[in-house]
């Protein structure tokens, strides 16, 4: 097996940036508990005080909205509850939202709604306000990037329509920050969900940014930090990494439009194999508006599966999918919600690019593809044809 | 003559906030922000298959610490995190055949409040069980207390205040003899004093690894498989750990707490009979030269690290301050900016007064005998200069009886 020299992953997890792994390491070399009094303790504090307001700022937030949490999973079950309070009518959430949200709105509701998308996997903006219209709906979710196809959703025009029925509603924008510009004020919505690790900062930590006046129902109780919001000894070492992956996104938001290119240009030149060779090849969601680095695509007739392990033999890594689900062989919620047929579902891989992608990781990868997915057809078509003559 | 230049300033005493990480720890996380920095779920390519193996060893060395197996680790983001699990868990799983909560009033602030909520919130009934004077929980009153509707009783192993252990084999007996699950919050004890998930029939255990000398963000909640424990998830979605907390992993942070917890078993005995020498240094050395310092919490039953000391008539907020060197406590760091009394002393029956004289000492893996006799000198001349100051010390020394004395109210 040959080394893994291309990682073309990022939507799942990202190497941290060298200045993010020194404050990492500062930070865990400090010691001190950020809620004791002594020096120690208060340095710890500072430390979290000044990421707290770089996270805000990446988001145009202030400091006092940010709430620190384990990660954006527990960030979507904080906000989640908070938007649903003790309302119990049903919660509508997209239906191409990461398991966190669809499995935390059931769990936390009676009842889910799960508004469509059409076949880009864009929310129906009419649907949505058919669904509010006709429901006594406790909340709305609605992710600002679909991890899998990268898809941006029009989120402030739901929470236009949320709020005109007095409507709270909640954001998940893990997978935006540093890959486009997030908003807070912008977007309009009361919750919004962002993850540490998906700009490049440590695991393990991610924030809620909650609107004024919003408060979250607390569901880790007890020592009173994050305002009484989110008890439980701050993650410091992790919060001071997001802190400074926070402070470097816009860097990454700058490099956006070449990432772009590199992924255009990438889908380009597998279009053009699978013309000449297979044909039908599918990127979804390539005619909506989509974050810069992401490209989920599918030619039917290999299984997913099938091409990850070829290419990780190959040494690259990508994806079947979000890495939560990746080890289950199902067809993905967000492709079964925009319409794609199974057998085509079952074939997408997912590639995303991030901070260290150079255009060489992408010609590697495609040779690698071809290798696996096309290559072989045509040998195996050949040895057919040599058969049947 | 002690001089600064053989010790380091600050000294840090409060082991029980948190505690500075080993290096040994920190040097194995490392590398898993900038050279293994797969998602321990992605299935499909070695990054991720590092990650996830990196994952399931540190899984192994926390289950090993406690005589656990790894299934039966769940990794949390901390020991909140892990008794608000336990307790909302499995009050929610099984409220509909057993109702009842038992816990006691001197437990960490989460888990009183989760409690607190579980009980105004979610219909369960809660009893608080009050301690003996020496922090110890009466175990008839227990026995009594936990009935076959009880579904979860939760004790702590060893306290966050005044360092006492409870009986934990005694408790766990009585809890499996009347079919309820036994909680314990083990922050304070898990690597510093033996713990054996069976030996002592303990179903749940929260662990945390910023105690014992491991990163903070990390913990970890013990769920016995046999008999099984069922618990209801607070955080869902991507089904990572079992179902019970889903959320992507920080293999870092995992690593970190596994080295901490392996280098906690392999060192306990060593790291235990440093601590308590230096303990009874410190003890001695500030009861020798002063009076009316009052050990606060059973003095046997104790692990050694945690020296809870109210001096007499010196406002313990007023010695910390004066103490600009030395990072000590007027209690849980949690609480530690409010200058409301410890709710644990007053529990233990230490009155008011005595309450605000208190200071909590940690000793722990790193603590130097410099360091201690430095803070018994700091300490000694802070209590004899706030003391010569107090009018009520001298109204003490001269044998007034300051209980008698009736003050008016301005």
């Amino acid at each position: 097996m040959s080394p893994i020299t291309t990682y073309l992953d990022f939507n799942a997890g990202s190497p941290v940036k060298p200045e993010v792994a020194e404050a990492v390491a500062e930070a865990l070399a400090i010691g001190g508990n950020p809620s004791s009094v002594h020096r120690l303790g208060r340095l710890a504090r500072a430390t979290v005080d000044r990421a707290r307001d770089s996270v805000a700022a990446m988001v145009g937030a202030t400091g006092l909205q940010v709430i620190f949490t384990s990660g954006g999973t527990e960030a979507n079950a904080q906000a989640l509850s908070a938007a649903i309070g003790l309302k119990s009518g049903p919660v509508v959430v997209s239906s191409v939202e990461h398991p966190s949200v669809r499995d935390g709105a059931a769990a936390m509701s009676p009842s889910v709604i799960y508004a469509p998308v059409d076949h880009d996997g864009v929310l129906d903006l009419a649907a949505l306000d058919q669904i509010l219209a006709s429901n006594q709906c406790s909340a709305v979710s609605l992710m600002l990037a679909n991890n899998e196809t990268g898809v941006i959703q029009p989120v402030a025009e739901a929470a236009k329509l949320a709020h005109a029925r007095d409507i709270l509603i909640h954001c998940d924008a893990a997978q935006g920050p540093g890959k486009i510009l997030v908003d807070f004020q912008g977007l309009g919505v009361d919750f919004l969900t962002i993850s540490s690790h998906k700009v490049s900062g440590p695991q393990g930590v991610g924030a809620v940014i909650v609107r004024n006046g919003e408060t979250l129902p607390a569901i880790l109780r007890g020592g009173g930090q994050e305002r009484g919001q989110r008890a439980g000894t701050e993650n410091v070492s992790g919060i001071a990494g997001f802190g400074v992956a926070a402070e470097m996104a816009g860097e990454d938001l700058a490099r956006a439009p070449i990432l772009a290119a590199m992924r255009d240009s990438m889908e380009a030149r597998l279009i053009q194999m699978a013309a000449n060779h297979l044909g039908g090849f599918t990127v979804f969601g390539g005619n909506a508006a989509r974050l810069p680095n992401t490209s989920l695509f599918a030619v039917a007739g290999m299984a997913r599966d099938t091409q990850v392990i070829g290419l990780d033999l190959a040494g690259v890594a990508v994806s079947a999918g979000s890495a939560c689900s990746s080890g289950k062989v199902h067809a993905s919620h967000v492709l079964s919600a925009m319409g794609v047929p199974d057998d085509l579902a079952t074939a997408a891989i997912r590639v995303s690019l991030g901070w260290s992608t150079e255009q060489s990781n992408l010609d590697r990868f495609v040779d690698a593809w071809y290798e696996i997915r096309i290559a072989k057809s045509i040998g195996a078509n050949a040895t057919e044809m040599q058969k049947a003559s | 003559m002690l001089t600064e230049s053989n010790i380091k300033l600050p000294i840090y005493m409060d082991y029980q906030a948190t505690t500075p990480m080993d290096p040994r720890a920190l040097e194995k996380m490392l590398p898993f922000f900038t050279e293994a920095y797969g998602n321990p779920h992605s299935r499909s390519h070695s990054f991720g298959w590092d990650a996830e193996e990196a994952v399931e060893k540190a899984r192994a060395q926390v289950a090993s610490l406690i005589g656990a197996v790894p299934k039966e680790i769940v990794f949390t983001s901390g020991a909140t995190e892990s008794n608000n699990l336990a307790l909302k868990g499995v009050s929610r799983f099984y409220k509909d055949r057993r109702d009842e909560i038992v816990t006691v009033v001197t437990e960490h602030k989460c888990v009183l409040d989760a409690c607190r909520h579980l009980e105004q919130e979610e219909g369960m009934k809660v009893t608080y069980l009050p301690v003996e004077t020496n922090g110890l929980v009466d175990l008839d009153r227990l026995r009594e207390a936990v009935t076959e509707h009880t579904a979860i009783v939760s004790v702590m192993a060893v306290n966050n205040e005044i360092g006492v252990i409870q009986p934990m084999v005694e408790i766990g007996q009585i809890c499996r003899e009347k079919g309820a699950f036994f909680h314990t919050d083990a922050a304070q004890a898990a690597g510093k004093i033996e713990l054996d998930v069976n030996a002592m029939n303990i179903d749940l255990m929260s662990i945390s690894s910023h105690k014992m000398y491991g990163p903070k963000g990390i913990g970890a909640l013990y769920v016995r498989r046999k008999p099984r424990v069922r618990l209801q998830a607070m955080i869902n979605g991507g089904g990572q750990e079992r179902g019970m907390r889903s959320g992507t992993l920080s293999p870092a942070l995992c690593v970190g707490f596994g080295t901490a917890c392996a280098l906690c078993e392999a060192d306990m005995g060593k790291d235990n009979e440093h601590i308590s020498r230096l303990a009874d240094r410190l003890y001695k050395g500030l009861t020798e030269r002063l009076d009316d310092v009052i050990l606060n919490g059973d003095r046997d039953q104790r692990f050694p690290g945690n020296l809870n000391l109210s001096f007499s008539f010196v406002e313990g907020e007023s010695l910390m301050m004066g103490m600009r060197d030395v990072a000590v406590s007027s209690g849980s760091a949690c609480t530690s900016a409010s200058l409301e009394p410890s709710y644990v002393l007053r529990a233990l029956g230490v009155e008011e007064e005595m309450a605000h004289t208190s200071i909590r000492m940690g000793i722990g893996r790193m603590t130097t005998e410099s360091e201690i006799d430095y803070v018994i000198a700091t300490i000694i001349e802070h209590v004899n200069k706030l003391r010569a100051m107090s009018p009520l010390w001298e109204m003490a020394q001269d044998g007034i009886d300051l209980r008698s004395v009736k003050w008016s109210e301005h």
